[in-house]
């Protein structure tokens, strides 16, 4: 009833084609870019911007990259926080040395930067699988950290072995640094996520996307029916640190501000942003977004229940918030595997025929 | 002898010691890995677990106080007895059955033929439930552990070595225990499967679970054992380490030391876990003594990851691990 697609026509081979086959679908997307881009920018305030909207997005981008990687082409990762450390120490290194370059270059830079240093540890992958290799990329992740920690070329020499993003501006508006406004850094990324969500999702469906989904399947049967999983592999970390690296240089150039390597970029974020794919489903565009949105608001609302509401400690909430994430993921994978974007397919399936479903 | 020598040779005992701790938590991943395929993120949390239960009986603690008094408006501390450590430990390990029938119960029934990779997440899941649970339950200050285990350096090694080469060793009294109390526990695990109609029903499951299951072995039983006997092990490893560094929230992250064990040894090999972390234990020391000062210094954090990975990439298997035949 609500959800369906009878009487919309298909008449060409692109309107078949497109990502929303169904009309109500392709309304929801226009209406949801709508608000992003017109509604909630004049709306927006420090309080939601930081504590909800950044995180969200800066994570979307960064569950999109891992779930080329993990959820379309099988190689499971737990190096997310160290490349993300990558993307942003390189733009902090462009920006330092190049301070008259528009700073959507450095972040689209820094991105590239990342995508070469995946695909050097993407190259183990061609030899070693499953969790031989997860455990691989853990390398990368304790390499990577501790580099940026040790090597003061990286941090140019402060004392505190800080990095802490210049004022930079877009258009002339402040979009780093001290003095920014919500609804600018908002934009920003939101350019961001919107664009690498359309790149994912295109290239997800085309060629590329369906050699890393051979390769996922079953990385024989594909190397026999001519997919090189070299380039396949490759292209997967590739393309998967790029998104990754963008994400780390706006958590930290826009997000954050001020990053320490170790904090900011430890294995909990390997981990974390691994939750977000999971629960929101892995090799699923929209699961990325659902669970970048899930594993953020749900530290904000325990926190403003517990905490605020109920008036308990912070440590006393804090170790609570453990259990319930970990009982919260367990749960979701014994009632749906497939997480968040699976159950909305079955939503939709339910929708269609709802209210008389026989 | 050249003191650079002697240095270098006291360096790889001490590393030596320190990877029997690291095979001794890598031994639990094997076990759980082994007989019912999962891979066991948990494992180091289940140590943390393990040491803070038993801090926590032996001091008599009430558990839950904290979350009680907060949300009851109750003050309650604690029973005010004190728990001899023999009787603490028995209580403890009673404690970890308890959570493997639990964990294969409410966790591990219900994911039963999914794909090794959900397993896994749900490992992760129930390393975060666990360590907020221990936290909830015990506390999460810092608490020292003491079951009795001697402690400080070795006087007899010292006096015999300084006699020898005129240089004493530093060698701790607890690493030396550790490494007694690591052979006695591989020991009796090797005798406990080769020789009891359990272990051969656990290597059978281990082996083929379809077949084992056919012939009458009950694999959930099956699990429950191997998740208790994982807990003990996890014990074990949770007294020395508690014991060396005190029982904090770092002793979890000896199960990401851990993991590199196992890859260089194999993921279904118990030789291989204990060979993995003797070389990787005596490997990043002697690394960190020689190249570290010239990189900046710890190089321990990453050191066993590119050691592992330089290993694998010549054998995907691991040195000890099963040979990978892959078919279409």
């Amino acid at each position: 009833m609500i959800y369906r697609e009878a009487g919309d026509f298909k008449t060409s081979y692109v309107a078949d084609s497109q990502t929303f086959p169904i009309r109500m679908d392709r309304r929801a997307y226009w209406a949801a870019l709508a608000v992003a881009f017109l509604v909630i920018p004049f709306v927006i305030n420090d309080y939601w911007l930081n504590a909800v909207f950044l995180p969200f997005l800066i994570y979307a981008i960064a569950a999109l990259g891992l779930n080329i990687l993990t959820g379309y082409c099988g190689q499971v990762s737990l190096g997310t926080g160290g490349f993300m450390a990558v993307g942003a120490y390189a733009c902090y290194k462009l920006m330092t040395a190049f301070p008259d370059i528009n700073i959507t270059l450095h972040v689209i830079a820094a991105g590239a930067i990342t995508a070469g240093v995946g695909v050097l540890f993407g190259l183990p992958s061609l030899r070693i699988k499953g969790f031989y290799l997860a455990v691989a990329t853990l390398a990368a992740q304790f390499f990577l950290v501790w580099l940026f920690n040790r090597v003061p070329w990286f941090y140019n020499y402060s004392a505190s072995g800080q990095i802490s993003a210049p004022e930079r501006t877009v258009l002339g508006v402040p979009i780093t640094g001290a003095a920014t406004d919500a609804w600018a850094t908002y934009l920003f990324c939101l350019v961001f996520v919107v664009a690498s969500a359309w790149i994912a999702r295109n290239l997800t469906r085309g060629s590329v996307g369906r050699t890393w989904m051979a390769i996922r399947d079953m990385d024989i049967a594909a190397e026999i029916i001519g997919v090189s999983p070299l380039r396949a592999k490759l292209s997967a970390f590739a393309v998967s640190s790029f998104f990754i690296g963008i994400a780390g240089a706006l958590f930290f150039a826009v997000y954050l501000g001020a990053v320490e390597v170790g904090s900011a970029f430890g294995i909990d974020k390997s981990f974390l942003v691994l939750f977000m794919v999971i629960i929101g489903g892995l090799g699923s565009i929209l699961g990325s977004f659902l669970g970048a949105g899930f594993m953020v608001l749900l530290p904000v609302f325990l926190t403003n229940v517990l905490r605020d509401g109920l008036g308990w400690p912070t440590t006393l909430v804090a170790h609570l918030e453990l259990v319930i994430v970990g009982a919260l993921i367990i749960g979701f994978l014994i009632a749906e595997p497939h997480g968040l974007a699976a159950l909305w397919r079955t939503t939709k399936e339910k929708l269609r025929s709802w209210p008389f479903p026989y | 002898m050249p003191d650079q020598l002697l240095y270098a040779i006291e360096v790889s005992l001490n590393g030596l010691m320190a990877g029997v701790l690291y095979a001794l938590v890598a031994l639990g991943f094997v076990l759980i890995f082994k007989a019912s395929g999962i891979f066991n993120f948990a494992q180091g949390v289940m140590a943390l677990f393990a040491a803070l239960t038993l801090v926590g009986i032996m001091d008599g603690q009430v558990p839950f106080a904290h979350l009680m008094n907060t949300v009851f408006g109750t003050d309650i501390h604690g029973f005010g007895w004190q728990v001899p450590a023999l009787a603490a430990i028995v209580l403890t390990a009673l404690v970890m059955v308890l959570f493997a029938i639990l964990v294969q119960r409410f966790i591990f029934r219900h994911l039963v033929n999914q794909e090794p990779i959900i397993l896994f997440m749900a490992t992760i899941g129930l390393a975060y439930f666990l360590e907020g649970v221990g936290d909830l339950m015990w506390g999460s200050e810092i608490r020292t552990l003491d079951v009795g285990l001697p402690q400080g350096i070795n006087e007899t090694i010292d006096r015999v070595t300084f006699d020898a080469f005129g240089y004493g060793f530093f060698i701790d009294n607890l690493d030396i225990a550790a490494t007694v109390v690591a052979a006695l526990l591989v020991t009796a695990l090797v005798v406990f499967s080769q020789y009891t109609k359990q272990g051969r029903a656990l290597r059978a499951v281990a082996d083929d679970h379809q077949a084992a299951l056919s012939v009458g072995i009950s694999l959930n039983y099956i699990w429950i054992l191997v998740w208790s006997i994982a807990g003990f092990v996890a014990l074990v490893a949770g007294i020395m380490w508690g014991a060396k560094s005190g029982v904090q929230f770092s002793l979890s992250l000896i199960a990401l030391k851990a993991l590199p064990v196992l890859m260089l040894g194999g993921f279904t090999s118990i030789p291989g876990a204990i060979v993995g972390g003797l070389i990787i234990g005596m490997g990043e020391k002697l690394f960190e003594f020689f190249v570290g000062p010239l990189v900046g210094g710890a190089t321990e954090n990453w050191f066993a990851y590119v050691l592992a990975l330089i290993v694998l990439v010549f054998r995907p298997q691991g040195l000890f691990g099963e040979r990978i035949i892959e078919r279409v």
